[in-house]
């Protein structure tokens, strides 16, 4: 009986341990893992490596120029040469970790016979009119005609000319070295005309890792992909005066035309108000010598923010605003002049904040006062007011010629280049530091997006095709503010790690413990088992 | 545009001649230039997020203490598209207030704060960790309407001023969750790296305060806190009337410190730093300075307090043709 119970209790043993085995083998090798790959968090595969690559990245901005000979402008052997190419290219020396080269790709070739027609008119206006009807020219691209050195095309003095429409005229030179010193004179024609080291430099000022001393002199307008523009007359005395604008003609005439130009680069809208009994928030100082109100230069950032708050313009859009203003003074204070730091009454009478927009006083002609009674009627002059306007909105030099408004293009993409990549950059860089960031799979679409438009808008710029570069870094950008700026990418809260102790110990600890006594039980058993041969013999 | 090519040498050794001339003077100016630039911030815009994280009555003292920078802030010219306002609790036309739609922050109710133009954001249960960290980072669903977004730039210096009830490297919301000095250190970072700010003014008034700036890591952050770890910030005055704490003493006496600034103030943040010694605050205020470049004495109140723009005299103006015809040729492209 008892070896009987002894079989049985031996065989128990041995299912005990068995079963001590199995759990053990299932809590380690299904449950382990299971458990670690259902609480890590969700990171869909991002391309780390490509964009770790954008950095190294080496942006070619090629432009294609042609070079067009017309007869007598170079000697005849050096005529047989044509037509052929030359390059050149120049590392622009900024301190940026992408590295920009310029390269351009000058055509040389002869004039066709309605070039030539059009080369040897009377004035350059004609020359130009007959030129541009017969041909349209892709963006970033320019051509460069070299007339013979006495030509009377240009007035005598003048060695070259740039026209508004991405042409110039260069005089030629009967030399040996006719070619090299003509050259010469193209590249610093073409340079004027498209990429200098300043626009670029300025393009990437917020990238650069200069000194932040010069942020002054950064762009005022930062570009961003629109703008609201908002015209605001501002009558704080109606009792006085009935003040009147044609907003709405001034705009078609002035802004539109300026902004159309601009439209490529992004989205503008305009709108207009009049507000009533909006004082400036600054009372203006009596100066008998002229017997005007002045407002003195120091007095004048303290103008805007009493003003700003009834502007109302933040509500409508999430596009950054643009707010010029036009202030009728009171009566009271008529007239009214803005003194500039010497106390010099300034000529336009106006002041702007840059990325905010711009104030302007108009005093009513005294003249209006004489004959009728309270309110007089006043017609604002518009054409005044827009000179001022667009100039504080226009940034120097800016869309006034086509191939200013190229060189605009060439800025933007470079710099959409550069957001674009520091973003992405930004991005690999929060995930490595921070891990408990989600990455679900649209946005990891967004970034491969991101990453495929920067290059490719690489190639573009390499070859020369400024448009669909453009439309390319505006993508790229995009692309990657919604991927950094995804609602689902907010770091899940960080537990510290005596909090994750405290959760998982009561639910781990009482389910290890026997499997891990169990364990070391059967380990302690079968090391006796195995040194019992040995005692015996 | 006129190229001369045969005259070059000698017009290169005039241009020269003029230009280490120019150079000379221009060196000073820039220099001149220079030393002034280096004492300014270089921000165009200030913004200002306010956080009252406590619910409950009995911290009333916290609300009030929110709404008093608020009225700081907007007295000095920050307007309130400029101001995330996000207040935990409504204390003004709360059941037991018996003044009702009033919050005031001095005994014998001689200051209110929830005066007639206040725009609260986020309140009551709005006011959570998750919302907070969104407003700060910019990572905010599409549909949510400006006013509650912080929509800053890389020239935008933004206040931060948080209160309620914390410890040692948390600070509660709404007594039912907690956001840590890391996350709010990670927050930050994530506004450096996409330029959300230019400079950044962090000041918090709760208990052991000084262990939420402690992990800070991003460059321009100052941060100021109202008592150190190990240390309780302690409450004002009660009111009588009212019931309970209006203020926090540290807050008090920075609004007293802030009554005196104008727009026009010179005053710095070294002077800020003085507000509240151990005699009147009995907790010890502490401040962090090492991740600002510039130096604390060149930094003005309203540098972020404040918000002074920078104006420039309009001396061009572009020439228009009262009639269309040549202008609109000029600009078709």
């Amino acid at each position: 009986m008892a070896a009987a119970g002894a079989a049985a209790t031996d065989l128990e043993v041995v299912r005990g341990k068995r079963a001590a085995l199995f759990f053990a083998a299932v809590a380690i090798l299904l449950g382990l893992p299971l458990w670690w790959k259902t609480t890590e968090t969700y990171r869909a595969s991002l391309p780390y490596s490509e964009i770790s690559g954008l950095n190294a990245l080496q942006l070619r901005l090629m432009v294609p120029v042609s070079v067009v000979f017309t007869g007598e402008s170079v000697p005849l052997d050096d005529q047989e040469k044509l037509p052929f190419t030359v390059v050149h290219e120049r590392e622009i020396p900024l301190k940026y970790k992408m590295k920009i080269k310029c390269r351009f790709q000058k055509a040389y070739r002869k004039t066709l016979v309605y070039e030539e027609e059009a080369l040897s008119m009377g004035s350059i206006q004609e020359a130009e009119a007959m030129l541009a009807e017969s041909q349209e020219q892709a963006e970033g691209s320019l051509t460069v005609y070299v007339i013979s050195e006495h030509s009377s095309l240009l007035p005598q003095d003048m060695m070259s000319y740039i026209g508004p429409k991405r042409t110039a005229v260069v005089r030629g030179i009967m030399h040996r070295e006719a070619f090299n010193i003509i050259g010469h004179r193209v590249i610093q024609a073409v340079q004027a005309m498209s990429l200098t080291e300043d626009v670029l430099a300025a393009a990437l000022a917020d990238h650069l890792p200069e000194d932040k001393w010069s942020s002054d002199k950064r762009r005022p307008l930062k570009s961003s992909l629109g703008y609201e523009i908002t015209f605001s007359l501002l009558n704080p005395d109606p009792k006085s005066h009935d003040v009147h604008w044609d907003i709405q003609g001034a705009v078609r005439r002035y802004v539109q035309p300026f902004l159309n130009a601009l439209s490529v680069t992004g989205n503008f809208s305009v709108d207009s108000q009049i507000l009533y009994y909006a004082v400036l928030g600054v009372n203006p100082r009596f100066d008998p010598a002229s017997s005007s109100y002045y407002l003195a230069a120091h007095s004048l950032p303290h103008v805007i923010n009493p003003v700003e708050s009834r502007l109302g313009s933040s509500a409508a859009s999430l596009y950054p605003v643009l707010n010029f203003l036009l202030y009728v003074p009171e009566l009271a204070h008529s007239p009214l002049y803005i003194q500039d730091k010497d106390g010099a009454p300034v000529a336009t009478n106006a002041f702007h904040s840059p990325r905010w927009g711009g104030i302007m006083v108009y005093n009513v002609d005294p003249k209006a006062y004489n004959a009728s009674e309270l309110p007089v009627r006043v017609e604002v002059d518009m054409v005044r007011v827009m000179e001022v306007f667009l100039a504080q909105l226009r940034p120097k030099g800016e869309g006034l010629m086509t191939w200013e408004l190229d060189r605009l293009l060439w800025a933007r993409s470079v710099e959409n280049l550069a957001t674009a990549t520091t973003t992405l950059t930004s991005l690999a860089q929060l995930l490595g530091k921070i891990s408990n960031i989600v990455i679900k799979d649209d946005v990891a679409s967004e970034v491969y997006r991101a990453v495929a438009a920067v290059q490719k808008a690489a190639e573009e710029l390499a070859s020369g095709h400024l448009a669909s570069a453009f439309a390319a870094s505006q993508e790229a950008v995009t692309s990657s503010e919604r991927a950094f700026f995804d609602p689902s990418l907010l770091h899940l809260l960080y537990f510290p790690d005596d909090q994750k102790f405290a959760i998982y110990i009561p639910l781990f600890l009482p389910m290890a413990v026997p499997i891990l006594l169990s364990l070391v039980k059967i380990f302690l058993e079968s090391r006796k088992s195995w040194k019992k041969p040995e005692k015996t013999d | 545009m006129a190229v001369t090519y045969s005259s070059t040498r000698r017009g290169v050794a005039v241009l020269a001649g003029l230009l280490l001339l120019s150079l000379g003077s221009v060196a000073t100016s820039q220099f001149e230039e220079q030393a002034e630039q280096f004492f300014r911030s270089g921000h165009t815009n200030n913004w200002a997020v306010l956080v009252c994280t406590s619910r409950f009555w009995f911290n009333y003292r916290h609300v009030a203490n929110t709404l008093s920078v608020y009225r700081s802030v907007k007295r000095l010219g920050i307007p309130d598209s400029h101001i995330v306002l996000m207040l935990a609790d409504d204390m003004a036309c709360n059941p037991r207030n018996p003044k009702p739609a009033t919050v005031f922050s001095h005994k014998n109710m001689e200051l209110n704060v929830y005066g007639d133009d206040v725009e609260v954001d986020y309140r009551s249960y709005e006011v959570t960790v998750e919302n907070f960290l969104r407003v700060l980072t910019g990572r905010i669903p599409p549909s949510t309407p400006r006013s509650k977004r912080l929509l800053s730039d890389d020239r935008s210096n933004i206040l931060i001023y948080m209160t309620g009830h914390g410890g040692n490297g948390f600070l509660k919301f709404q007594d039912s969750e907690e956001i840590t000095n890391i996350e709010l250190a990670d927050a930050f970072e994530q506004m450096w790296q996409k330029r959300r700010y230019n400079e950044l003014l962090f000041i918090i008034d709760t208990c052991q305060g000084a262990s939420m700036y402690e992990r800070f890591y991003s460059p321009n952050i100052m941060a100021l806190a109202s008592s150190q770890v190990g240390e309780d910030s302690l409450s004002h005055q009660p009111d009588p009337a009212i019931g309970v704490h209006l203020m926090d003493r540290y807050t008090f006496y920075v609004l007293e410190f802030l009554e005196e600034i104008n727009p026009a103030s010179q005053t710095n943040m070294n002077d800020l730093f003085q507000v509240c010694p151990k005699s009147l605050c009995v907790s010890t205020p502490g401040h962090r300075t090492d991740l600002f470049q510039r130096d604390p004495k060149n930094v003005l109140i309203t540098d972020f307090f404040g918000s002074v723009r920078k104006v420039e005299i309009t001396t061009e103006t572009i020439s228009l043709q009262p009639d269309l015809g040549v202008l609109e040729s000029r600009y078709s492209s």
